[in-house]
């Protein structure tokens, strides 16, 4: 029974290993879950997750188990955020939009029809329990994506744009946790590092320990340097959501790449283009967040900036006030674009699109001049250059 | 199973955390505890080892600290200058060994807790250095050709504030609890743990403040328990009514002594803010 629960565990994306399943047996011989469903509950949890971001998986996946609800996954993973049709609402739609959805049948049969296209879609793609599963782990669908719909227009983007954001709970922070991959990507980033002496003296300095003690007649002088330690700081900044969908698989893999690489690495989200403020935790992105000016005094000239996004979006994004799919900017993306990319001047871009399609579009062409070409595609060799341009 | 660990007079541990301690305990693993600040995680260690009865021994954790430093240092540098003085101790390399915390922890005739803390403040290296240590429980002393081994397993408690990843093999070797911010039941009861016999509405509006100024948006740093009791400690010295914490409302956002709460002055001036705006709402 309890081997079942393992793999149900692993399935719902909590990375359990053997010896902590073993863990979890041995101390339940020893007496600690005496009987008690909820001691039960603790214990497994402590041997069996060992991150807090994987605790909210291990519930969904314990109530699933546990209270015999075959289908518990499913309906947790479909649970419509209600914050996000308020949201959709006052952000993507123009009152003529508001005044078409109303015309058919309001949010309710919209959803419904969702709902419906979901359901489709979900069994088209791949079907049965599993994906749905897993679903609560890579919040990654791969549904194809248009462009220049940003703005809810034509019937067909609005329902395929609506459909993604509900499947794949829009806010889930990207996990660190993709390793496949990341392996080629680490060497990449490792050139990044940066050498420097720093801190507490406390290694030997064999050449100036001899000279000294030479000096002194033979009277023992150790001389001491401070440990060379990577002094290589990097401000990262995420775009999530919106039309990077497609890419945030990618991206993650780049970010839990570098979480391991650098002493500083500080990271923040924005949404297609960086505007007046960014977010720590993206899960909470309708807080106030941080302001970028306040992130510009924050983090000194000497960070290295390194953007992920894949610059596709309606120009008007980049180029007026007022453009953002999300908010009324005061000021346009690229105004602020380029305050970062003064206040940094070590920096880059770098875009999950594949480079072949850079040339046909706009908005990424205008974010390249912007960045006078220092955007770089999200392929080893891309990397590689994108770091001798930050190094 | 002996004894088992609820807590203390002093220190309210919820049942999801004693059982993870327990657990910790009655194997021999280590258990990791992370948490946001304030939530008494390196108190932990301390209150174990008091409501076990079992001597504790503390290893915090720097950004320059290296695993050996725990087990041993062998101080080279002093032997050498003895030699040129010609001191006897030379000829015996143990009087140049230093032990550890770690080494201290093995050698205690009873079984020890050990907090080893912060340990997301050091290396990257750090906990992959302390993998054989903490999964054997021995370590080899390559200057002296032997191995030291815990007499008692001890129980080992290590916090992080999660400002590094921890490597999955250290991950796998430990049990994890992640002490969540207390809900004001519990609150409630941390406080009159340390503040027995006080005033109960003063505590109920000290708290009730409390958890508004944590609602209040986008503070960079929200207040937290030992803050709280802090304040409070002023609150009682100040001899504060609870009628002063109470206000009206929304109005009073800026409680009485707030700079035992509020560290920086961001927070102070936009919790002004705030108060203005509901002012001027009120109105």
């Amino acid at each position: 029974m309890l081997v079942k629960f393992f793999f149900l565990l692993r399935e719902a994306g909590v990375p359990a290993t053997i010896p902590e399943f073993l863990a979890l047996l041995e101390a339940l011989r020893a007496g600690l879950a005496d009987a008690s469903a909820e001691r039960f509950y603790f214990l497994a949890r402590a041997c069996l997750v060992k991150d807090e971001r994987h605790y909210d998986r291990f519930d969904r996946a314990f109530a699933a188990h546990f209270r015999g609800i075959e289908g518990a996954l499913e309906t947790l993973a479909r649970e419509l955020p209600a914050d996000w049709i308020a949201r959709l609402e006052e952000a993507r739609l123009s009152d003529e939009e508001k005044a078409r959805v109303r015309a058919l049948g309001g949010w309710e049969a919209l959803m419904r029809a969702l709902r419906e296209r979901l359901e489709e879609q979900k069994s088209r793609h791949q079907g049965g329990s599993k994906w749905i599963g897993t679903a609560g782990t890579s919040p990654f669908g791969a549904y194809g994506y248009n462009p220049e719909g940003v703005r809810i227009g034509q019937d067909a983007s609005r329902q395929r744009r609506a459909t993604k954001v509900w499947d794949r709970r829009e806010f889930a922070n990207l996990d660190g946790d993709v390793e496949l991959g990341t392996r080629n990507m680490k060497l990449a980033l490792r050139r990044l590092r940066r050498f420097a002496r720093h801190g507490a003296a406390d290694e030997l300095a064999l050449g100036a320990t001899i000279d000294a003690t030479a000096r002194s007649g033979g009277w023992l002088d150790v001389k001491m340097v401070p440990q060379r330690r990577n002094v290589v700081k990097v401000l990262l900044l995420l775009d999530v959501g919106g039309s990077m969908d497609d890419h945030v698989r990618i991206s993650a893999e780049l970010f839990s790449a570098a979480r391991a690489e650098f002493k500083h690495l500080e990271q923040y989200y924005f949404h297609n283009y960086p505007y007046e403020r960014l977010w720590r935790d993206n899960r909470r992105r309708s807080d106030r967040g941080i302001d970028t000016f306040e992130l510009l005094r924050t983090y000194a000239r000497d960070y290295r900036l390194v953007i992920v996004g894949d610059a596709t979006m309606s120009p008007y994004e980049i180029t007026e006030t007022g453009g953002s799919v999300e908010h009324w900017n005061a000021e346009p993306g690229e105004t602020w674009l380029r305050r970062l990319l003064q206040a940094y001047p070590r920096h880059a871009w770098i875009n999950p699109q594949p480079e072949e399609f850079w040339a046909g579009n706009r908005s990424i062409g205008m974010t390249r001049d912007l960045l006078e070409g220092r955007m770089y595609p999200l392929t080893l060799s891309g990397l590689d250059r994108a770091i001798g341009e930050l190094g | 199973m002996s004894r088992s660990f609820e807590g203390t007079d002093r220190y309210i541990a919820t049942p999801e955390l004693a059982t993870a301690v327990n657990a910790a305990v009655v194997l021999g693993r280590p258990l990791l505890i992370k948490g946001e600040p304030g939530t008494g995680k390196t108190l932990l260690a301390a209150e174990i080892a008091r409501s076990l009865d079992k001597p504790l021994f503390e290893w915090h954790v720097k950004s320059t600290t290296k695993a050996q430093q725990g087990l041993y240092e062998y101080d080279a540098v002093s032997r050498l200058r003895d030699s040129q003085l010609g001191d006897a101790r030379v000829k015996d390399i143990r009087n140049y060994i230093v032990k550890g915390d770690l080494w201290e922890a093995f050698e205690s005739d009873v079984q020890p807790v050990l907090l080893i803390d912060e340990i997301d403040k050091a290396d990257i290296e750090f906990p992959n250095d302390l993998l054989r240590e903490l999964d054997r429980m021995e370590f080899y002393v390559y200057e002296t050709r032997e191995t030291v081994r815990a007499k008692h397993r001890p129980v080992i408690v290590i916090t992080s504030n999660n400002e590094k990843e921890l490597p999955d093999a250290f991950l796998r070797r430990c049990f994890f609890h992640y002490i969540r911010f207390p809900d004001e039941p519990t609150m409630t009861r941390i406080v009159d743990v340390h503040f027995p016999g006080l005033k109960r509405d003063l505590v109920a509006e000290a708290l009730r403040t409390f958890f508004r100024l944590r609602e209040a948006p986008g503070l960079k740093k929200k207040p937290t328990t030992s803050e709280l009791l802090d304040w409070i400690k002023l609150l009682v010295a100040e001899d504060v009514a609870p009628e002063a914490l109470r206000g009206d409302d929304a109005r009073s956002l800026l409680p009485p002594l707030y700079g035992a709460l509020l560290k920086n002055e961001q927070d102070v001036h936009l919790l002004e803010q705030l108060m203005f705006l509901n002012r001027r709402n009120a109105r």
